[in-house]
């Protein structure tokens, strides 16, 4: 019987199989960044062991950082703490890293693809739930614990049991002004926070293979807001193209060997998944969330459900709503905004601020708008300044500001103030996420450029002209 | 890792689903470089209002209720990996967590850190949910080497799954890598195919 994309790089990383379906997965790539990994180093020091492969792992410094002045020492001390313990384990333990002010620094889930670190056919993990991100290139990426950092430093292994297969396929057209984060945020709207839960998802369809690398990121970026492990997309030309030539992709006659390889990773014909789901594009309208979860979302046209989901307990419904401050049944079309936050590993890519760009260029947020755009690594803010787009945002009135997580979590300065409404294109709408008491919707960098321009929530279809 | 025996406990009621890893500790709390002290901030927005004064109404600060068992609806631990989550419910002072259903990640977290998660059937945690509301006071016994989860007052059960190589890694207090270790001719041999 034939195999899907999942298990034929699966089932080349087992090192052995163990009782009760634990396995030992070989781990190829290994990301670290400052919060998920100084207590992992702790356990190597304490076990007196060294990192076993100390080339397979990379650092960088992201969760924590500010995003402006990043040539000065970082000001608030526990994360001026945490950002020199990094520095301290990579140099001690030989990793690595590309730190503040170094020019491969960047959100993690950005850097790895950027550098051709990220390859179809790969396992890579991170301490990090988002590296799910990686698998838009065929990969097999995924989320771990501390622990498990510390066991992936020393063994460059974890012990797994196997996830079940799911394809989700999303055929046809994507209409003008729908973009890929609508498609992900449709999805997790359908199938709720806890739908993808035991699976390892694959992408599949028309219309998601008419995507361009970028956009598949961001795509596979949100698999575990529905619970999933990870999610992957077969590789084609697409990807290919994207990956040749970058700082760590094979060359000359490595490429010619791994690129035949990399043709073999596709689901055969006659394999099985334990889950399938088939959507259609054109159901599809930009997406907004309502609530304090990535599964409450709706199209920016629709209106808040008048009562919970079936099989989701209309308390924690209530409690959301009650958070965020919208009425059951009601639209939020028109519904005034505080802050504009695009960024994130969801959406912060160059396809992403060209996307905002091309909508912004020539018009002024709103004057009661806080907007803000934090690339994704100092590449892309290198890239951008090239394109001249820093000059767009500023002139619109937004802050153009340095790479890193940023208001996507709000570890650091940028955090939206309690009860304030920011649409922001990052993956989390969870109560208190960009600051405590923070209103957070859900969207596209388009919807949310949109926003910051009108002051309120549109449907950037309205301002379709402008992008063509 | 602390080895895990059977717990005989009173529990506490979490009656909400989908509690996202940043409601558990929020990203604010995570700049520490050690494993100690999470518990202070469990929870920490559910807790305490942005005065740092505890909610009254907010459960853990009850004193009707607590115990060894943290009783939460479906869906428990989804979002971020961090490991932060399972410290802080351990330092707190739960040895087991109770749902219908847990976010994959962290499961797997929790049993890293000689937490047990117990996945019931919704009715049961129905069961439980209700024994508290009638007596804050009931306990409940969790029995790891015979896998069955007990309200004591009714001597209600019900078995629960957790496969064979966690459950020694539990009852012993081993952790992963000590296996992992011992595997370090196979992992050479395997890197050089
Ligand atoms: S941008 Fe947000 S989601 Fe992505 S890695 Fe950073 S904190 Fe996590």
């Amino acid at each position: 019987m034939g195999k899907t994309l999942f298990d034929k790089i699966w089932d080349r990383h087992v090192v052995k199989s163990i009782e009760g379906g634990q396995q030992i997965l070989y781990i190829d790539r290994h990301l670290i960044h400052e919060v998920t990994s100084p207590q992992a180093f702790d356990g190597l020091r304490r076990r007196d062991l060294p990192v076993f492969r100390p080339k397979q792992t990379i650092g960088t410094a992201d969760h924590n950082v500010p995003t402006i002045d990043q040539h000065l020492p970082i000001k608030e001390e526990l994360s001026r703490k945490q950002v020199q313990a990094l520095t301290d384990n990579c140099a001690e333990f030989g990793v690595e890293l590309y730190g503040l002010g170094h020019k491969y620094q960047g959100i993690v889930h950005v850097i790895g693809p950027e550098l051709g670190i990220t390859q179809p056919g790969r396992t890579m993990v991170c301490g990090d739930s988002h590296t799910s991100t990686h698998g838009a290139f065929g990969a097999i990426a995924f989320g771990i614990g501390t622990s498990q950092v510390e066991q992936v430093l020393a063994t460059q292994c974890l012990l797994q049991r196997k996830p079940k297969r799911m394809r989700i396929s999303v055929d046809g057209e994507l209409a003008p002004g729908v973009v890929s984060k609508d498609i992900i945020l449709y999805i997790i709207s359908k199938l709720g926070v806890g739908g993808g839960t035991g699976y390892f998802v694959e992408y599949a369809g028309s219309a998601i293979r008419s995507l361009s690398m970028e956009a598949r990121m961001t795509i596979c970026n949100m698999s575990i807001e529905m619970g999933a492990r990870g999610g992957l997309i077969a590789p084609d030309q697409t990807t290919f193209d994207y990956v040749e030539g970058r700082e760590f992709t094979p060359k000359g006659a490595e490429w010619d060997e791994k690129l035949a390889y990399w043709k073999s990773l596709y689901t055969d014909d006659d394999a099985t998944f334990d889950a399938e789901f088939n959507f259609r594009a054109e159901d599809i309208e930009p997406m907004i969330t309502y609530g304090t979860n990535p599964g409450m979302g709706m199209g920016v046209t629709e209106k808040v459900p008048a009562k919970a989901k079936e099989g989701e307990s209309e308390a924690t419904f209530q409690k959301a709503l009650g958070y965020m401050d919208v009425q059951a049944g009601g639209a939020l079309l028109g519904q005034s905004i505080d802050y504009v936050f695009i960024g994130s590993c969801t959406n912060s890519r160059m396809e992403d601020l060209r996307l905002a760009a091309g909508l912004i260029a020539g018009k002024k947020v709103a004057p009661h708008v806080r907007a803000m755009i934090v690339p994704g690594s100092q590449q892309v803010a290198i890239q951008a300044k090239e394109e001249g787009l820093d000059r767009v945002f500023e002139a619109a009135g937004f802050e153009f500001r340095q790479a890193g997580c940023s208001a996507c979590l709000g570890m650091n300065e940028d955090k939206v103030p309690a009860g304030k409404y920011c649409v922001s294109t990052s993956n989390r709408n969870f109560e208190g996420r960009q600051g405590q008491g923070a209103r957070t919707i859900l969207a596209s960098p388009l919807t949310a450029a949109a926003a910051a321009i009108a002051g309120e929530i549109i449907d950037v279809r309205t301002q379709i002209e402008v992008l063509v | 890792m602390k080895a895990f025996t059977t717990i005989n406990s009173t529990a506490v009621p979490l009656p909400i689903e989908d509690v996202d890893t940043d409601q558990i500790i929020p990203a604010r709390f995570l700049k520490a470089t050690t494993r100690d002290g999470f518990g202070d901030n469990l929870f920490r927005d559910w807790r305490f209002d942005r005065e740092d004064q505890p909610k009254a109404e907010f459960v853990l600060n009850n004193p009707t209720y607590g115990g060894e068992i943290l009783v939460a609806g479906k869906n428990f631990g989804c979002g971020s990996s961090r490991e932060h989550a399972a410290w802080a419910i351990g330092d707190f002072g739960f040895r087991v967590v109770v749902s219908s259903f847990f976010a994959d990640i962290f499961r797997g977290n929790a049993l890293n850190n000689g937490i047990l998660p117990v996945i019931v059937s919704p009715d049961f945690l129905d069961k439980i949910f209700q024994a508290i509301e009638a007596n804050p006071q009931a306990t409940f016994t969790v029995s790891l080497e015979e896998q069955y989860f007990q309200i004591d007052a009714t001597g209600s059960k019900t078995a629960f799954e957790i496969g064979p190589y966690k459950k020694k890694c539990l009852l012993n207090g081993y952790d992963d890598i000590d296996y992992l270790l011992s595997q370090a001719a196979e992992i050479e041999a395997y890197e050089k195919v």
